[in-house]
């Protein structure tokens, strides 16, 4: 074989190579952000559990819908044992029970009437947008990440190594209406 | 916080992206947090301390005009000093696909970065190739925001994904004056135009068609024309019976600009498209002017459905005419669009909107995680070394 098609046959392989390698960085920089993301949202989430707690537990509530805060807020705060899709699923829980406890613009005036309950509310509503957020956050990686997997190459040379299937994070996350005045 | 902010505009031409920055860096340096802000620099006299140059702006054609950026080896050796003087909690880029500083801090940070994309579908078209190479920066940001439902539609259509919406913000302070323009005669009902005369989508064409019917019912109606452009032309353009009523100011300072926004009892936005957002119909609002704009979509968000400021069909003069007629003879309307345009303006108001940008902050640090310099499979950057 003449030497010019050796040449280019090693440089397209060469040129191959850099390609495998950069899709490769690329997975594992999207892997990594996932990590982060979700190590981000969990955070978030449990600020949004104890927020949630303290105020059912301050006495600026009335004691019923206190019990079922209260409730949701320490449900949501130990499923995480139980894997994702408990946590999840009383996540969402916490969300509702919030919703519905606080909907009431009787409620929201009861407690607005001491001067922490104020405060509570305004901590309860900046930590349900920032899990909105975060979730949201989330689930572009998951989405990003997922559109490079599906790719033909990086599933025929599994350039993903052994990295579980990424999932996005489903929960309802509604911020209660009214919590902070404008 | 330690907020790095990056405009990839030069800092002394003056545009949207421009003030954005300027006005968000500002806002949170009055609420207590540290920031640096990176942009291409020509002089290097009068610029805040909070500004560090990120290289010499040099004039490209992108995007359909003539950009000032910065890009290169040497404008990124800058980033990546700025960013590990830096120490930044959170970086965050604005246009980021722009071929300037913004893309380039992208690619040699890492950690938590968010990104604000300004412009929307009409007016920047990428080529696939450019974003196959964008894409590596890209993907390392966190969260993405959106100016606009339009930025936003743009960057789902092209990017797949989602962004979050938070608008422009104006810092209504800065519009809300006591002081006249000498120009106006107080005397008189007057109206204000603001923009490039000779740019047709500012639509001062549809204005000038509406203003013999607005005079003839308004004898003595002073309407005022702000910004640059050609007046001579200008003037021939008008019908002779109108010429005496219209005074031209040229191109006028940001503080004469909210004069003379006060002096006018309307201020007219013919605009006939190209406003992804609107942000002069805020500083009318702010400086308590009435406001009567085309019904764009961005307009008629911004006026909250009209109830907030008088609308018309985009491009009808003869609509713009009947409306300004009735502002300007019927003082109660007026003073009706301008309270409700001061509280509208509040959900505008820069101290408001950095509370949703703080939040965003807030949920892509809440690791602790810091930015730093990426140096993962970056030859260049291992090249350059410690520089």
């Amino acid at each position: 074989m003449a030497w010019p098609w050796i040449v280019l046959i090693a440089f397209v392989i060469v040129l191959f190579g850099l390609y495998l390698s950069m899709t490769a960085g690329r997975l594992d920089r999207l892997h990594q952000r996932i990590d982060t993301s979700a190590l981000g949202l969990d955070a978030l989430l449990l600020r949004r559990s104890a927020v949630a707690l303290e105020l059912a537990t301050s006495g600026v509530m009335d004691p019923a819908s206190a019990i079922v805060v209260a409730e949701a807020a320490h449900a949501a705060r130990t499923a995480g044992e139980r894997g994702d899709l408990a946590r999840a699923s009383a996540e969402s829980a916490l969300t509702q029970a919030l919703v519905i406890a606080l909907e009431e613009p009787e409620e929201l005036a009861l407690i607005r009437d001491t001067e922490s309950g104020t405060e509570l509310l305004a901590e309860l509503d900046a930590a349900c947008r920032r899990v909105e957020l975060g979730r949201r956050f989330l689930n572009d990686a998951v989405r990003a990440c997922r559109a490079v997997r599906r790719q033909f190459l990086v599933r025929a040379l599994r350039l993903a190594g052994y990295a579980p299937w990424p999932q996005t994070w489903e929960m309802d996350d509604t911020v209660p209406v009214g919590l902070v005045e404008r | 916080m330690r907020i790095g902010l990056v405009c990839p505009y030069a800092w002394d031409a003056p545009g949207g992206v421009r003030s954005h920055v300027a006005d968000l860096a500002q806002t949170l340096i009055a609420r207590g947090h540290e920031v640096s802000v990176l942009a291409p620099i020509d002089e290097s006299d009068d610029v805040p301390e909070w500004i560090v140059d990120g290289g010499n702006p040099v004039s490209v054609p992108y995007n359909g005009s003539v950009a000032k950026l910065s890009f290169g080896v040497k404008a990124t050796g800058r980033v990546r000093r700025w960013i590990r003087d830096g120490n930044f909690d959170v970086l965050h880029v604005h246009e980021p696909l722009a071929p300037s500083l913004s893309l380039l801090a992208c690619w040699v940070g890492r950690g938590p970065i968010v990104a604000t994309w300004h412009s929307s579908s009409e007016r920047s078209r990428m080529l696939s190739a450019s974003f196959y190479i964008a894409q590596t920066a890209m993907e390392k940001v966190t969260a993405r925001i959106a100016v606009s439902e339009d930025a936003r539609r743009f960057l789902v259509g092209h990017l797949g994904g989602d962004a979050v919406l938070i608008p422009n913000g104006v810092r209504v302070s800065d519009f809300v004056t006591d002081e006249r323009l000498e120009a106006f005669d107080s005397s008189r009902p007057s109206m204000v135009f603001l923009g490039r005369m000779d740019e047709p989508r500012k639509g001062l064409d549809v204005l000038v068609a509406a203003l013999p019917a607005i005079v003839e019912r308004v004898p003595n109606v002073q309407v005022v024309i702000v910004g640059p452009g050609d007046v001579e032309e200008q003037r021939d353009s008008l019908d002779p019976s109108v010429r005496d009523n219209v005074v031209y100011l040229g191109r006028v300072s940001d503080a004469d600009k909210a004069r003379a926004f006060a002096s006018a009892d309307v201020y007219v936005a013919p605009h006939t498209g190209g406003e992804s957002f609107g942000i002069v119909l805020a500083e009318a609002m702010a400086a308590s002017t009435a406001v009567l704009a085309s019904d764009l979509p961005a307009f008629r968000s911004v006026l909250a459905d009209g109830a907030a400021g008088r609308l018309f069909p985009t491009g009808d003069s003869a609509a713009l005419a009947a409306a300004a007629v009735d502002l300007l003879i019927n003082s109660d309307a007026r003073a009706e669009l301008v309270e409700a345009g001061r509280v509208r303006v509040m959900d505008f108001d820069w101290d408001h909107v950095v509370d949703d940008v703080l939040a965003v902050y807030d949920s892509v640090t809440v690791n602790g995680e810091h930015v730093t310099e990426d140096l993962r499979g970056q030859l260049v950057g291992r090249l350059m070394g410690r520089s």
